[in-house]
């Protein structure tokens, strides 16, 4: 694919397109860099259903997947990421963030350690530039494999169930974050417990020529388990729910990003968990030092909301109507019963408990209503079965 | 964390000497590590070939600062002059000359015009340049912070800009930034004194007379004073080594030990600070403060190793311009040489040759493309016509900084390549001394690449790096790093790569041990 006129088709159909498409019922396709995604096979709502009640497919292809190998992988990677690398063991998975010289974020990812010293970073966004960047100094090599790697999240109650079924040997005791390799249509396919969904999920990693065969046999299988394929919009519902970030919505890219404010520090995300500064060296450790000192500028929060109107794009209040901050990403929650949101509220304000008002726009009927509904700062997750962390998984 | 209070200064280049001796001075202990079998660095007087000595890089003295010499104690040090008021010759192939000082020409061609513009044009650079030279005492301040230090520094810098008066800071900030060609055809008619002249601007740089920065390049030469004349051109009495082994004295007697031939291998760390260094044998030398005498590449990448800093800063230091374009060709000779209509009361002075800007420029264009010139400029002493103490009596030693020979010559600057640049060298210096050829007995030719071997200066450049606006002052080397003190604990700067550049000044030095001092 990256050939001498790539350009020209400027974008590509997954290795699984030809299994998607005859699913996509409404034929409408958006991209994700390079390739086509859907946002909704048939209808938002059913989708996030299956996710959260049965199980259901999610085309991952288009994720960046840059791998990193060489002498220095781990040292280079302990330098580019913010937190401990040296926690992320053979066969461990790791969520991760990085961070410009400035200590604000550049995008969040996963980072997969797949054999001793050799890893995988997994990104929304391209990070080619400054991983080469960050690169200057090691010893190690650094590929876009984007293309190279066919992938799928496969997330929802039912998926362990399905993916014994599929002949998976010992995948129920598999731990979160746990990685493990299975023989596959003469090739190899890496399963690990990951996903975006906050509930018992894999994700499947394989070469692109058994991509349709690995469709097929997990559609074979979860045939009975309610498997179906769901998009991006339902996606953005789960993750919420789960209170996992998204670049792009919750934070701005630093690097292309014009005003300084608008970008964010991982400990302005919540994100302090990802920080181990006892490290001595990584992209933003002296900026972060200064901002642990001196207080950042804003925090980040969930919040529950009265009523049941989402409050998309809400500026959130003072009692006396001042204005400190804004939401980034909001839903009625199905699973939790609640009114859910991520708010972005400038220092200090955001402490766990404190109450604000929410200015929430709603249309009935063409009718615009402005509300001010009471919100507070909570400190769990909306949505969090046990059976995500349950080992072995449990079927259902 | 090492509880060493000791410094190690990594180089004994005359700025690791000033620093090494300030800070002695201060009573801390320090020792200057030094890579050489005997200090200087680039401010240096060796024997090139049996019985004749040489400034092996820098030549002239025109930028040391006052204060240093007085503070340190140099003459005590045994500091001498041969000369402190050279006047450059501007070599004419027929012979008619043009010759100027700090405040006239004469000679050649030169019409009226141009003898009363000449002082005028001389004295407002000085002004500029005294601009400069104020900024050159102290710290650059640091860009976007609400600090106060910060903040006033960048105050003093507007208000010395806005005491120049309305029409010289127009002026001032009209020329900062362009170019030599541009400014030198508004003065002046000379196509010989342009041609000179333009050289302020381009020596040990890389750029031609139309490219823009030299004459930011020109002010920041014409910065210094020497006998409390600004612009004035000194000649040490022992060549250049002289200035260092005085400064190596005052340093010494001030209780820093010095010790050479011990090239550092790298800069150790324990977590986020500096303690010591490991020499490349081996031998490891505690220390609580490491201050690098060394470029910044060298430095941070080399010792250090890039992995200790974060990336935007390892960028920036990677995008630093230091490709060198300077060489140095040193010649012994069996008699004084003979130029073509100069007077032997002329030979000792500074001879340039750069017959006119257009001349200047083509010699630049080579270097753009990875070829050196073909007819190279020069600016040439002779210092034994002053010193008898350099060669045997009656010999005399040739000193030139010839340009342009690229440091990234494309092929490499092989064995023929060398020869082929110093054959244009003879040529071009045989159009103004027709004998001088039979009277060579040694040619040392330093190219860029050999002044990176031997003096472990990357892409063998003057200043450590281009001193250009964009690496020039709170940008020098690059931002961040500006302040001498570098983001890894500890770790300081203090060579020609930082503010203010490069020369034998010794300002970086100075300001690097303050920089030490205010850090503890
Ligand atoms: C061809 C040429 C001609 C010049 N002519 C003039 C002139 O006429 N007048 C003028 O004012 N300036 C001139 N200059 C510029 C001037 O020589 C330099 O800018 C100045 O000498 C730099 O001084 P410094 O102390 O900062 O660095 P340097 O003189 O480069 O000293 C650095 C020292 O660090 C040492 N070092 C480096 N790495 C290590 C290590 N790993 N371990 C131990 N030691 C190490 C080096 O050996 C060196 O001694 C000229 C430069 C060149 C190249």
């Amino acid at each position: 694919m990256r050939s001498r006129g790539h350009f020209r088709k400027n974008v590509y159909p997954s290795p699984f397109h030809s299994r998607l498409e005859p699913l996509n019922k409404l034929k409408e396709w958006g991209r994700w860099h390079d390739y086509l995604s859907a946002d909704t096979y048939i209808c938002d709502s059913k989708e996030y259903f299956a996710v959260r009640n049965t199980c259901a497919v999610f085309d991952l292809t288009p994720m960046e997947k840059t791998r990193v190998t060489g002498p220095d992988a781990f040292a280079y990677l302990d330098r580019l990421l913010t937190r401990s690398v040296e926690k992320v063991k053979p066969g461990r998975v790791g969520y991760c963030v990085w961070c410009d010289d400035n200590g604000r974020l550049l995008d969040d990812g996963t980072l997969f350690h797949l054999h001793e010293g050799d890893y995988r970073l997994c990104s929304l966004h391209p990070q080619l530039d400054w991983m080469l960047t960050s690169a200057i100094g090691f010893d190690v090599d650094i590929r876009v494999e984007t293309h190279e790697v066919a992938a799928l999240a496969f997330q929802g109650p039912t998926s362990c169930a399905v993916l014994r079924k599929m002949g998976l040997d010992d995948i129920e005791n598999l731990k979160p974050f746990g990685i493990k390799h299975y023989a596959f249509a003469g090739t190899e396919l890496m399963v690990s417990r990951t996903g975006y969904s906050g509930d018992l999920g894999y994700e499947l990693w394989i070469d692109p020529s058994a991509a349709e065969d690995l469709w097929d046999r997990l559609f074979e299988a979860g045939e009975l388990h309610g498997i179906m394929p769901f998009g991006g919009n339902a996606l953005d519902l789960v993750r919420i729910e789960a209170g996992l970030l998204l670049c792009g919505k919750d934070f701005l890219p630093a690097d292309g990003t014009v005003r300084p404010e608008r970008t964010r520090s991982p400990f302005e995300l919540g994100l302090d968990w990802l920080v181990d500064l006892s490290k001595p060296c990584f992209n933003g450790r002296q900026a972060l030092l200064e901002e642990k000192k001196n207080g950042s500028r804003y925090n980040f929060v969930k919040l529950d909301i009265d009523g049941n109107k989402p409050a998309n794009d809400s500026f959130i209040m003072l009692q006396n109507k001042t204005t400190v901050g804004h939401v980034t990403s909001a839903m009625w929650s199905p699973s939790a019963k609640a009114n859910i949101a991520f708010a972005s509220l400038e220092a200090p304000y955001g402490q766990v408990g404190e109450e604000f008002l929410a200015e929430i726009y709603y249309q009935r009927e063409l009718k615009w209503t402005r509300v001010l509904a009471p919100c507070r700062v909570i400190d769990h997750n909306f949505f969090e079965p046990p059976r995500r962390r349950m080992t072995p998984a449990p079927d259902f | 964390m090492t509880d060493s209070k000791r410094i190690v200064i990594v180089g004994g280049g005359h700025n690791g000497l000033v620093c090494a001796a300030y800070l002695a001075k201060k009573g801390r202990e320090v020792m200057v590590v030094e890579a050489a079998e005997q200090v200087g660095g680039a401010a240096v007087t060796r024997e090139f070939t049996p019985g004749f000595k040489v400034s092996s890089c820098a030549h002239l003295l025109y930028l040391m600062d006052a204060g240093i010499s007085r503070e340190l104690g140099l003459e005590t040090h045994g500091l001498r002059f041969a000369r402190q008021d050279l006047a450059t010759v501007a070599l004419a192939a027929d012979g008619k000359h043009l010759t100027y000082t700090t405040t006239a020409v004469s000679g050649g061609d030169v019409s009226a015009d141009d003898r009363a513009a000449y002082p005028k044009y001389r004295r407002r650079m000085e002004k500029f340049s005294d601009v400069l030279a104020k900024l050159y005492t102290r710290e650059p301040p640091r860009l976007g912070t609400h600090n106060r230090k910060d903040l006033m520094s960048a105050a003093r810098l507007a208000l010395d800009i806005r005491l120049l008066g309305r029409d010289d800071m127009r002026e001032f900030l009209r020329i900062a930034g362009i170019n030599m060609f541009d400014i030198l055809e508004e003065q002046f008619d000379s196509a010989l004194l342009k041609g000179a002249l333009s050289l302020d601007g381009m020596l040990g740089g890389s750029l031609g007379p139309r490219s823009n920065n030299g004459v930011f390049a020109a002010l920041h030469r014409l910065s210094g004073q020497v006998g409390g004349t600004r612009g004035a051109l000194a000649l040490p009495a022992g060549g250049m080594g002289s200035v260092t082994a005085a400064l190596a004295q005052a340093a010494q007697m001030n209780g820093a030990t010095i010790r050479t031939s011990s090239p550092v291998a790298s800069i150790l760390m324990d977590g986020d600070h500096v303690c010591g260094v490991e020499l490349e044998g081996g031998e490891k030398i505690d220390a609580g403060i490491v201050v690098s005498n060394a470029d910044p590449r060298t430095t941070l990448f080399d010792l250090l190793g890039a992995r200790h800093l974060e990336a935007g800063i390892v960028r920036r230091v990677s995008n630093i311009r230091m490709s060198g374009k300077a060489a140095k060709l040193n010649l012994a000779l069996n008699g004084a040489p003979e130029f073509t209509g100069l007077g032997a009361d002329q030979l000792g002075e500074r001879l340039v040759i750069a017959p006119d800007l257009v001349y200047v420029e083509h010699a630049f264009n080579h270097s753009k493309y990875g070829e050196h010139s073909v007819e190279p400029v020069m600016e040439i002493t002779i210092p034994t016509v002053h010193d008898t103490t350099l060669a045997p009596s009656g010999q005399h030693v040739l000193s030139a900084v010839v340009q342009y020979a690229p440091y990234d010559l494309k092929g490499g600057w092989d064995e023929a390549a060398r020869t082929a640049f110093t054959n244009q060298c003879m040529e071009v210096l045989g159009r103004y001394a027709p004998k001088i050829r039979e009277q060579v007995m040694h040619t040392e030719l330093m190219t860029p690449v050999d002044i990176e071997r031997e003096f472990r200066i990357t892409g063998g450049h003057w200043h450590h790096g281009e001193l250009t606006l964009d690496q020039a002052l709170m940008l020098r080397p690059v931002p961040g790093l500006a302040q001498y003190k570098t983001p890894v604990g500890g770790l300081y700067l203090c060579g020609a790569g930082s503010h203010p550049g490069g020369g034998v000044m010794g300002a970086a030095g100075r300001n690097a041990a303050a920089a030490v001092l205010s850090g503890e």
